[in-house]
């Protein structure tokens, strides 16, 4: 019988909730990778097997790890123990936790400031991978968003990492400022009828888009409007949360912004705000039905400063007309003394029919529906707070 | 054979248990140990020192014979005891976090 597998990172490891197509009955396993603050896991389109998983720490860095049995075992994907790290003519094997800024003159202008929060300048520093994104036709290449804020490629299974350079050395470079939780490459889409269209988002700087497979990017952020920043309508500079899309309709996208949500249907060109009712347009998640493109999920949060549920009741939003008319969705959800947040990663879907729907929360619970929203149901309630969820739809 | 004691994650990380024994060819220093720490195990690279300075991660110091070395050169000697096997050569976590 089919199934899914939810796999769900963590302050203090992974998790990965493991259930047949009616996902009523639930095997969890983990932690994985325990004590260590796990960002986000996404398996392989292109081989269900292959996982990766950004394993982080302020104590020791950054490490990536990688799975080829669907999350049973881990390896570093780098030079095995033993092996020598350099080939015979010299050069250094790969090693899966180095991320460095490519610095190189072949990059054309070579940037190593970006703004700081008092407005000076303030070098690149590498801190840790935010969201991982296989490539959709090949396990071995997946991209990797980073703080600060830059992308990353491997072509080998993550062994080893390069820098896509021209997104980080686009003229605006200078002016992308950190948000509150640090300047972050948070959201990486890959168009599945585009082969070299990459849309991705950084907060505090916005949406981007490349054409061209990763060598130049321009920022698509016109419509925005960001009451918060000097310019309210700049080409740069707008905290953006979360953007989705339906891989059958990859020129519309739906975007979760700092506050209000958005909608672009030109592939991001441009943007109209789409809150419509909702009782509050901050929030993190967005994400959209497998089978309707035009239902979205939204959970509204009270900011600025509190980010938890409004009036204490955890509440999925759902628009079935691409935004602007939305409706609470609450049956299973608490409904009183609930004040926790869901982070921007911590939203997913399943294919399977009716939609799974899933989503985590800072207070370490993991809900899922199985009938696109219209019932929840708390899959573990007391993991250590909820970082990411993605799901995989299994044959 | 110099000894080092590893923080719990990092032997996790290295797939070992307890000190681990390194021959280093040469004379010992913090930086010689290091890399031959990380010849063998080469996932850790980049725990302990920066892949490109070098420099020691900051909530990581440097231990032996009771003295701190994290502010010693790399390529200073190590006290004799860690060069002769006598005592370890300790990579310690800070304690703090949640």
């Amino acid at each position: 019988m089919s199934g899914v597998r939810v796999l769900v990172g963590t302050r203090k490891g992974a998790f990965i909730l493991t259930s047949d197509g009616r996902r009523q009955n639930w095997d969890v396993s983990g932690p994985h990778f325990a004590g260590w603050e796990i960002y986000h896991l996404k398996g392989s389109p292109a081989d269900s097997d292959r996982l990766y998983a950004s394993q982080t720490s302020g104590w020791f860095g950054q490490i990536i790890q990688r799975s080829d049995d669907g999350g049973k075992t881990w390896h570093q994907p780098g030079t095995p123990p033993g092996e020598p790290t350099t080939t015979p003519d010299g050069m250094p094997k790969g090693e899966s936790n180095k991320f460095v800024y490519d610095a190189s003159d072949a990059t054309g202008k070579p940037l190593t400031t970006h703004m700081w929060y008092d407005g000076t300048q303030h070098p690149w520093e590498f801190k840790r991978v935010w969201h991982l994104e296989p490539s959709l036709d090949d396990p071995d290449a997946v991209y990797a968003g980073v703080e600060d804020a830059a992308l990353f490629r491997s072509a080998d299974g993550g062994k080893s990492w390069q820098e896509l350079a021209g997104l980080r050395g686009h003229v605006s470079g200078p002016q992308w400022q950190p948000g509150a939780g640090g300047m972050c490459l948070h959201t990486i889409l890959l168009d599945p009828k585009n082969a070299g269209r990459i849309f991705i988002a950084i907060s505090a700087a916005g949406a981007f888009r490349t054409d061209d497979g990763g060598k130049s990017w321009r920022p698509i952020n016109r419509g925005l409007h960001s009451q918060y920043i000097p310019d309210p309508t700049a080409e740069v500079g707008h905290c953006v949360h979360r953007i989705a899309m339906h891989p059958s309709r990859p020129q519309v996208l739906f975007m979760q912004k700092h506050w209000d949500v958005m909608r672009s249907d030109d592939g991001g060109d441009s943007w109209r705000e789409v809150s419509g009712n909702l009782p509050t347009d901050f929030g993190f998640v967005i994400d959209v039905h497998a089978h309707e493109p035009e239902t979205i999920y939204v959970v509204p949060i009270k900011s600025d400063s509190e980010h938890y549920p409004l009036e204490g009741k955890l509440r999925v939003y759902r628009s079935r007309s691409g935004g602007n008319e939305w409706e609470a969705l609450t049956k299973g959800l608490p409904q009183q003394d609930c004040y926790v947040n869901v982070l921007r990663d911590a939203m997913t879907v399943d294919s399977h029919d009716p939609c799974g729907v899933y989503f985590g929360t800072t207070g370490g619970q993991v809900y899922g529906s199985a009938d696109g929203g219209d019932s929840w149901a708390p899959i573990v309630r007391d993991l250590p707070a909820v970082l990411s969820v993605e799901v995989q739809t299994l044959p | 054979m110099i000894r080092v004691v590893l923080p719990a994650h990092l032997r996790t990380l290295a797939r070992v248990n307890g000190e681990v024994e390194l021959l280093v060819e040469g004379p010992a220093t913090r930086g010689s140990v290091l890399d031959a720490l990380e010849a063998r195990y080469p996932m850790l690279r980049g725990t302990i020192r920066d892949h490109v300075t070098q420099q020691r991660r900051p909530f990581l110091r440097f231990f032996a014979c009771g003295q701190d070395l994290s502010h010693e050169s790399p390529d200073a000697p190590l006290p004799d005891a860690v060069s002769a096997g006598r005592e370890p050569f300790v990579i310690l976590g800070a304690i703090a976090g949640g």
